[in-house]
């Protein structure tokens, strides 16, 4: 077996682990979704047919549910997510500019994978910290009035 | 709260985590160890305190101290002056022209307040079970299970007339006796925590902040339409609330508040906490519903209300967060009292999350009924920068703006109606006369054209034609007629769509048109946004008699489109411009302006443009 399917096989188990635990909950499938985009970093077909199997749903049915939500990428994403505020407030306060000058840095758009696979970036409708406003987020992280290019490219070279 | 001789009590909100509260709050430990202090100070971590605008802050009693924008360096200053020498900070008070406002109490933010649903919110360590307690936690419940029949808890709900928080205003006695009259052993009580609008924090402020009050809530709640089981179904981009919550009902457990025979009666209940998943549809009941379920988040044509079939079929009561918060201060001060605040019709307080162009933006607390000027000017503490006022939006994506002429419009769930705007869950965004209105509109149609679910065709199809008539405007390519069409085509939409989405998603549109009907002339007929937001309706020009021909401009422009010389002066070659703005950022001697309006070249080449295709045609 190859190391590459062995780590699979290990990530698939966790998630077992995570369906038999859940399973009996009333109706579980966003949870356990929410787990395996945690465990699997996002959800191809593979794990979406895997839930559907295991929970003894149609896959058809796991699949409605992931294109639904915003929340569940089918992409594989970069090492970090970076997420720009794109609410009212944030708005207002330019966040167009701002997303404009981290696509720049990054040389990458909206919704895509920076090449070099550390940053995936993507717009978010408000996080809630509208008094910083323009805001983004990496991982758990936020950023807040920040504006020019070089305060951006000195906070994103944290992230290596 | 405690036997110490001084509670420090740092704001642990989110807006002041992000400006740096965390490291602050870890100097003060570290300050204080190494003088020895640890057991004089007592180091509480609340939530949110409202003015995020000045964070990081905190507030230090006996007195009641208010510090603003504290950096880790002020740490030492802090408790050598203000611990030891018992001589306070001033440099780090909020001051205005006048005076120096050294107590919280005093400080003009928080005058017009009156806070209910965030009594403890920046008061208690949310995390601490003991502390809400001792704010007469957990009392409220005790006394309806106890001493009060289900009917009862419910009248008395009537008669304070609260009403839903969430946005729609639905009085919650009216749910909440539908539900209590339905025979049935199988009953839901679901906390709304969802909170989509984008600008809006205070669902999660209350989450954060005081956790164990919206528990409170829901179980008083619950037993008076006689469910043992609910749900918090909170939208994942809130992991602090959802954990705040989950260890709430730990702890509750802990002391027998959660489970069986509560407070020695025969009440039992459950409470699960499910996540959003980013979808803004799922704030709507039936929606969130369905999310719950398991399923696709759309929603359903009402009736059946959840009232009657709710989630898995059975009689449900939806409520917002901060109506949940209501009750259990409701319970204990009784409904005359809540009477007292508010007007006819719109009883209490209502919590907003100001936001945009204003100085002091964060968490407030208001009466209903105050008007737009006080909490703007007066809470709000007026404009930030030198922009002027020109339009407030209330009511999150499918609210309204409203203008100058309202500012002494009630806020009400009527009188906000009756102009095209509407409370909403109360995100309040204020904006300058650099704010393009048209532009605006664009932004919210264009959120609700995302977040439409899809599944009926007037929301679907008609908010995507307004988009792209909107987008077509912000573009110059805007045509007579244009707003009618946009009119009647959010009227139909407004008429025929089937949930709350579509019904108001025309709003903003159709109340910029009202009130702003000159600016979507003047981008349509003189191709001209005079505040220079819609990129294609502006040029940027440089003023020779200013430019000193240093050259910077021309070696940032990505695009090559700016030459000269250090005698000639530099000039912008128009058509090539993609109004990136660098240029204008670098100018050493700003010589470079932004002008409102298409630039004449421009306008003749789309002319020539125009006429060709007229011809190919
Ligand atoms: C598109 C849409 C989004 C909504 N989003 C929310 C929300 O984020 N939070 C909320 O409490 N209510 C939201 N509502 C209102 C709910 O449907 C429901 O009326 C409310 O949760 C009832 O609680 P209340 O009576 O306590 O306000 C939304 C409604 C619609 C139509
Ligand atoms: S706005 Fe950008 S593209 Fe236009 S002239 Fe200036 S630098 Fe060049
Ligand atoms: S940067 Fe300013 S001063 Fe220098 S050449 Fe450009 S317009 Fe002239
Ligand atoms: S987050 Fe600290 S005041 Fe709002």
């Amino acid at each position: 077996m190859t190391p590459a399917v062995q780590q699979d096989n290990q990530l698939y188990a966790r998630l077992k682990e995570v369906i038999d635990e859940k399973k009996n909950l009333r109706n579980p499938l966003i949870e356990i979704l929410r787990i395996a985009q945690d465990i699997f970093g996002y959800l191809p077909v593979e794990v979406q047919e895997f839930v559907a199997k295991e929970m003894g749903i149609p896959a058809s049915k796991v699949y409605g549910v992931v294109t639904f939500y915003n929340f569940f990428s089918m992409k594989p994403r970069g090492k970090y997510t970076l997420n720009i505020c794109m609410g009212t407030a944030c708005y207002v306060k330019g966040a167009p500019r701002l997303a404009q000058n981290i696509e720049d840095i990054l040389e990458a758009k909206m919704g895509e994978t920076t090449e070099d696979g550390r940053f995936t970036i993507s717009a978010v409708r408000c996080v809630g910290a509208c008094s910083l406003a323009p805001v983004f987020m990496i991982g758990d992280e936020t950023y807040g009035r920040i504006e020019t290019k070089d305060q951006v490219t000195k906070i994103l070279e944290r992230y290596q | 709260m405690s036997l110490k001789r001084i509670d420090l009590l740092i704001c642990c909100g989110s807006g002041c985590v992000s400006a740096g509260a965390l490291k602050i709050k870890e100097r003060f430990h570290e300050v204080l160890k190494e003088k020895g202090m640890e057991n004089e100070i007592n180091i509480i971590e609340t939530g949110c305190m409202g003015p995020c605008d000045y964070g990081p802050v905190m507030v230090i009693y006996p007195e009641g101290i208010f510090y603003k924008t504290v950096t880790p360096e002020d740490v030492s200053e802090i408790v050598e002056e203000h611990f030891i020498k018992g001589r306070p900070v001033a440099r780090l008070m909020l001051s205005d022209d006048e005076r120096t406002f050294s107590v919280q109490k005093e400080v003009p933010f928080y005058q017009k307040q009156i806070k209910v649903a965030l009594a403890n919110c920046g008061y208690i360590d949310p995390e601490s079970l003991d502390e809400y307690i001792a704010t007469g936690g957990y009392e409220a419940l005790g006394t309806a299970l106890t001493e009060m029949t289900p009917q009862d808890v419910i009248d008395v709900m009537k008669a304070a007339g609260l009403r839903g928080r969430g946005g729609g205003g639905f009085p919650a006695h009216i749910k909440w006796q539908m539900v209590h009259n339905i025979q049935d052993n199988e009953k839901y009580i679901i906390c709304n925590g969802d909170e989509g609008d984008p600008g809006a924090f205070m669902d999660r402020s209350l989450l954060e902040g005081d956790p164990h009050r919206i528990l409170e809530g829901m179980m008083i709640a619950a037993y008076a339409i006689g469910a043992s089981q609910g749900f918090f179904y909170i939208r994942a981009e809130y992991p602090l609330a959802i954990t705040r919550i989950r260890d709430a009902i730990e702890q509750a457990r802990g002391l027998g508040l959660m489970g069986k025979n509560i407070f020695g009666t025969d009440f039992n209940f459950e409470v699960e906490v499910r996540t959003g998943a980013g979808a803004f549809v799922c704030g709507e009941e039936m929606a969130l519903i369905h999310s719950i379920e398991g399923e696709r988040g759309n929603p359903t044509p009402k009736p059946p209300y959840p009232a009657t079939q709710g989630l898995w079929g059975k009689p449900t009561v939806v409520n917002n967060v901060e109506t949940l918060a209501n009750i259990p201060t409701i319970m204990v001060k009784g409904a005359e009292w809540f009477n007292t605040m508010g007007t006819q019709t719109s009883k209490g307080t209502k919590v907003f999350a100001i936001t945009g162009d204003i100085r002091n933006t964060g968490l407030v607390e208001v009466p209903m009924g105050i008007t737009l000027r006080e909490l703007i000017f007066d809470v709000g503490g007026g404009m930030v920068g030198e922009g002027k006022f020109k339009a407030v939006q209330l009511g999150g994506p499918s609210g309204g703006c409203l203008t100058v002429e309202h500012l002494d419009v009630p806020v009400d769930y009527e009188s906000l109606k009756e102009r095209g705007a509407m409370m909403g869950s109360g995100g309040l965004i204020v904006m300058n006369d650099e704010k393009c209105m048209v532009n605006v509109a664009k932004f919210f149609m264009e959120f609700c054209v995302e977040e439409s679910c899809g599944k009926c065709s007037p929301c679907r199809i008609g908010l995507k034609q307004m988009y792209e008539i909107l987008d077509r405007i912000t573009k110059g390519q805007g045509k007579e007629g244009d707003i009618e069409e946009l009119q009647r085509l959010g009227e139909s939409v407004k008429m025929l769509s089937l949930c709350g989405l579509g019904q108001t998603a025309p709003n903003p549109v159709l109340s910029t048109i009202r009130y702003f009907r000159d600016e979507y002339e003047s981008h349509i007929r003189d191709h001209s946004c005079s505040t220079k937001v819609c990129l294609d309706l502006m040029n940027f020009n440089i003023d020779k008699s200013r430019c000193i021909g240093c050259s910077l401009c021309a070696r940032k422009c990505p695009t090559n489109c700016i030459t000269g010389s250090r005698e000639e002066k530099y000039v912008i070659h128009q058509l090539e411009c993609i109004k990136c703005g660098n240029c204008y950022d670098v100018c050493p001697v700003n010589a470079i302006d932004k002008i409102p309006g298409m630039h004449p070249e421009m306008k003749e080449y789309r002319a020539k443009l125009q006429a060709q295709k007229d011809l190919d045609d």
